[in-house]
């Protein structure tokens, strides 16, 4: 590992504290913009920073090069207080060309800065990005309100690598480390984290990781040179709960979450599933795993995913299934199948923009109604969802826990908003975790003279009776069952018993969930702010900003989703109004309403982006005034 | 490699394979014979009941395991083989069959079945292949002869039937074979064929719906015609047929050809048959006449081709194996801890 020398006394512009910036890497989808914003993050952990990120990027892997949809973001908030959104809007924007500045300068605030790429305006750049012939922002001043900070990033570039043997466009790729280290100058950091990783992933590649590495020192040399800032800025570690903490995605804590429920549950992993963004992660994830006896399979279609794990769960393995909305379309009926059969199965929905293909790479909560009423017949299923990038691990380990305690599918709703944001985790050791009890039926007791799969325990639970057990060979399947013999039937008051049972036992199960608390606020008051999933962020900032003006306001949060905690009604009933905002056009307000006839009002956005803040400040000063 | 286990306890018989429910197919029906052979053949193979799964799609024939003493899914159209290859994948010890019908098979779940054949899981399909849609009342099935005219195609069929053991072959399929509900014992010699396979057994049974379908095969099976227009495949045996032995088949380069040995044709002349024959495998896959077409060959029954290739199952098996053996068992605490952390005093 070699220690970086600045060339020059790194004294010479003054350092500045500062609470809180948030930075927006823009450039074309080419540009390594992602890659340049989860180093600077993982860097940013490691100083215990708090922080939240936003990835945003188009569906194409490489959309028309220097177009306004071919733009690639990535939000950075990072703080020394609590934070727990990607911020509102930018303290700083790097815009590798004249459409990432296009795309984001509506979200840069007043007097912000502006790192622009001066080689990404030239006049094709302009032109692609739509500005009038002849007009460049970055000469016309039209920027007078920003502090503009003009470089050539490639022409610096490519000097700074002039005695490496690579072409032009190898050269070029490294543009983004430049930037990097021209950051890390910026923000007084050490630049270990990104070296290390260099190593990591080019070390095979001796000319590419010489590259990175000199364009990412000649970045932070150039900082240091042109003194072109008055300042460079530090914020202080962040006044987090104590404890050790790693950066994490929600994606990878969704993964780790199935591998900590695989060892507590003691039940090998069997992933079924077929590639789709934004839950593709997941099965990489797994996949790197396997020396925890994880078998991932990549199946024909989301059908074969799907009904793969149905046939692991039958055999005694912990089957999971991961998807996005259209592929749960696609699994619905294989869904229905394991409801009526009663065996243990997770489905993972990472929420994207729908319908249809939708918007695959941005985000949404619009699959909601999806996983409570998207099969035929009566077929009620549990439903969890997670709330932040971390609390993906806990709703995993929650959901798995259900699935095995109670012998049937369960839905994980998470978004593409939390799959791919990260923030620092407090995580857990495996002694924090509470072990999940899994009981296989092993032989027939005294008392029984036959098999009866479907006889029920206390929980209205059958027994998890799998192929090798002697005595127990029996069969299972989609036809009407029935009661206790699972004996195909077409009575139809066995059928009517069968069917309220089945929801029975799903309603059941809010016995075994924790009571329903508040994330903060009074116990009863003006306005109760309900949530779900990953707005958790957005609402609790708000409600906390409404908080310290002396409002009314409370934040319950949901993990579970059906069935609800029993104590959901009794909160609701608590305040004199209830807002629910969701990212779709009003779905959890259905249920709510149709369940508690609470007159709830929605606050909606359908827009692909997560909510904000102060967007949610004025929706709630509304209801308040 | 053969999969028979050891016998433990004492030897079971065709009735201890038979369950408490009535069969409910049509008094008549082909399925009833496939269903004895099987029960015939399970006592013989050793395996002790607990390890047997059959897991069926959607269809008559997908009513099998409910009639089965064994363990057994009824699963939903067409995705027997998925849910198959995932309790393959985890629990290889299990003997798992799949039943299934020309329209689960090979319509509606097509694509599984394809899929399951290039991984070369260690299971065994017994396709029911009747040529008609029968739960449904009689519509056509992709293996359906053209102009066909059902309820579905009044002015008759405009699809192209499917060739079944050709697609198999196409998907790489390591076993493949036919037999035919009306001749029990060779289709127990292809059902003990088949298990005795390691790896995916591809076992067509031609079956005679008499209700919607009648005598589709009976050219084949039945005793006026069946020695002119069915050729039994033997290991190492020329491809001679006829009631009197008296014709047989020769391969011209790849051209295969009819003749009589009455003519001066020697049956050392005639095509041997060779079941690791990849080449010759797909020949005879191809002899698929019309049987009412002039100067058309004879259908063949048997084992058309076997040949071994690691299974899914044992290949998965040991990535898992190689990974523990190098990097150690996965260790919970150390994963959630991962590479980079920091400490808040």
């Amino acid at each position: 590992m070699p220690t970086f020398v600045p060339y020059f006394n790194i004294m010479s512009v003054p350092t500045q504290v500062v609470e809180d910036v948030v930075i927006k890497f823009a450039g074309d989808s080419g540009d390594g913009m992602q890659l340049t914003g989860s180093q600077f993050t993982n860097n940013t952990a490691l100083i215990g920073n708090d922080l939240s990120t936003f990835p945003d990027f188009p569906a194409e892997i490489r959309a028309p090069q220097g177009t306004l949809p071919g733009v690639s973001g990535y939000q950075l908030h990072f703080s020394s207080q609590r934070i727990f959104t990607p911020g509102d809007t930018c303290d700083v924007l790097v815009a590798m060309n004249a459409a990432a500045l296009k795309v984001n300068l509506k979200g840069l605030k007043q007097g912000g800065i502006i790192i622009a790429n001066t080689d990404g305006f030239d006049n094709k750049n302009l032109r692609l990005a739509n500005y009038p012939e002849g007009v460049n922002p970055l000469e016309d001043g039209s920027l007078q309100g920003y502090e503009l900070h003009k470089i050539d990033v490639t022409k610096l570039t490519r000097e700074a690598l002039k005695d490496i043997q690579l072409g032009t466009k190898e050269k070029d790729r490294a543009k983004n480390m430049f930037v990097l280290g021209f950051l890390y100058w910026l923000y007084n950091r050490d630049m270990t984290s990104t070296f290390s990783f260099l190593h990591d992933k080019f070390g095979k590649q001796p000319d590419i990781l010489d590259s990175n590495i000199k364009a990412l020192q000649a970045g932070y040399n150039y900082g240091d040179t042109v003194e072109a800032f008055a300042s460079r800025y530090k914020v202080s570690k962040a006044k987090l709960p104590a404890g050790k903490y790693r950066n994490i995605t929600g994606n990878t804590a969704l993964t780790y979450g199935l591998i900590a429920a695989s060892e507590m549950a003691n039940l090998p992993i069997f992933l079924g599933t077929y590639p789709i963004t934004p839950a593709s992660d997941i099965l990489h994830e797994l996949a790197r795993h396997k020396n925890f006896g994880i078998r991932t399979y990549q199946a024909e279609d989301e059908i074969a995913g799907i009904t793969a794990a149905i046939g692991a769960a039958y055999g005694g393995s912990l089957g999971i299934t991961t998807t996005s909305g259209p592929g749960m379309a696609l699994k619905t009926e294989a869904l229905g199948l394991a409801m009526m059969l009663e065996i243990p199965l997770l489905v993972v929905n990472i929420q994207r923009g729908g319908p249809s293909t939708g918007l695959p790479t941005k985000t949404e909560q619009s699959d909601l109604l999806q996983a409570y009423y998207g099969r035929n017949g009566e077929s009620p299923l549990p439903v969890i969802s997670a709330s932040s990038p971390s609390d993906c691990f806990f709703a995993a380990y929650e959901a798995v826990r259900i699935a095995v305690q109670h012998m049937t599918p369960v839905i994980l709703l998470s978004d593409g908003y939390i799959a791919n944001g990260a923030e620092p985790w407090l995580y857990p050791q495996t002694s924090d975790l509470k072990p999940i009890e899994v009981i296989f039926k092993k032989a027939l007791s005294e008392d029984e003279p036959k098999f009866m799969p479907y006889l029920r325990d206390e929980k209205l639970v059958r027994p998890w009776a799998v192929p090798g057990t002697p005595g127990l060979e029996h069969r299972i399947g989609g036809l009407e069952k029935e009661d206790i013999t699972g004996n195909v039937s077409y009575d139809p008051d066995n059928h009517e018993r069968m069917v309220k049972i089945r929801q029975a036992k799903v309603d059941m199960i809010a016995n075994y969930i924790p009571q329903q608390t508040l994330d903060s606020g009074p116990e009863k008051g003006d306005v109760l702010v309900l949530g779900w999933g990953s707005t958790y962020g957005a609402i609790k900032s708000a409600v906390a900003t409404l908080q310290s003006q002396g409002k009314s306001v409370a934040h319950a949060h949901l993990r579970h989703m059906r069935p609800f905690p029993s104590n959901l009604g009794d909160i609701l009933h608590n305040y004199k109004k209830v807002l629910i905002p969701e990212l779709n056009n009003g779905q959890l307000i259905k249920i709510i309403r149709d369940k508690y006839l609470v007159d709830a009002i929605g606050y909606n956005k359908i827009k692909g982006v997560p909510l904000t803040r102060s967007e949610l400040v004025s929706a709630i000063s509304e209801m308040l005034a | 490699m053969s999969d028979v286990a050891t016998p433990q306890g004492p030897a079971l018989t065709a009735k201890d394979f038979a369950t408490d429910q009535e069969v409910r197919w049509c008094p008549g029906c082909g399925d009833y014979s496939i269903l004895k052979q099987v029960q015939t053949i399970l006592p013989q193979t050793g395996i002790p009941r607990e390890d047997i799964v059959i897991i069926s799609g959607i269809g008559c024939s997908s009513r099998f395991p409910y009639y089965m003493n064994t363990y057994g899914m009824h699963s939903i159209h067409g995705r027997a083989t998925a849910i198959a290859s995932g309790l393959k994948a985890t629990r290889p010890e299990l003997s798992v069959w799949i039943v299934t019908g020309d329209g689960d098979a090979l319509s509606i779940g097509g694509n599984h079945t394809i899929h399951l054949l290039r991984r070369n899981f260690n299971v065994n399909i017994l396709l029911f292949n009747n040529q008609i849609y029968g739960l449904t009342k009689g519509q056509y099935s992709p293996t359906s002869e053209i102009n066909k005219v059902t309820k579905s195609t009044p002015m008759g069929s405009l699809d192209h039937p499917f060739n079944p053991l050709a697609l198999a072959m196409g998907a790489d399929a390591t076993f493949i074979a036919r037999s035919m509900d009306r001749d029990p014992k060779h289709l127990q010699q292809m059902l003990l064929r088949s298990h005795g396979h390691h790896g995916a057994s591809f076992l067509e049974i031609y079956q005679n719906c008499n209700i919607f379908n009648d005598g589709a095969f009976e050219i084949f099976t039945e005793k006026a015609t069946k020695p002119e227009e069915a050729i039994f495949l033997e290991q190492g045996k020329p491809l001679i047929y006829g009631a009197n032995k008296d014709k047989g088949v020769k391969l011209d380069g790849y051209k295969p050809t009819l003749v009589n040995l009455n003519d001066g044709h020697s049956a050392d002349d005639l095509w041997i048959h060779d079941e690791a024959d990849f080449f010759k495998a797909q020949i005879l896959t191809r002899m698929f006449d019309n049987p009412s077409a002039p100067g058309h060959f004879p259908r063949p029954f048997g084992v058309f081709y076997a040949a071994d290739r690691p299974t899914y199952e044992d290949e998965m098996q040991l990535q898992i194996e190689e990974i523990i053996a190098t990097k150690g068992k996965g260790k919970l605490d150390a994963l959630l801890e991962g590479k980079e952390t920091w400490v808040i005093e």
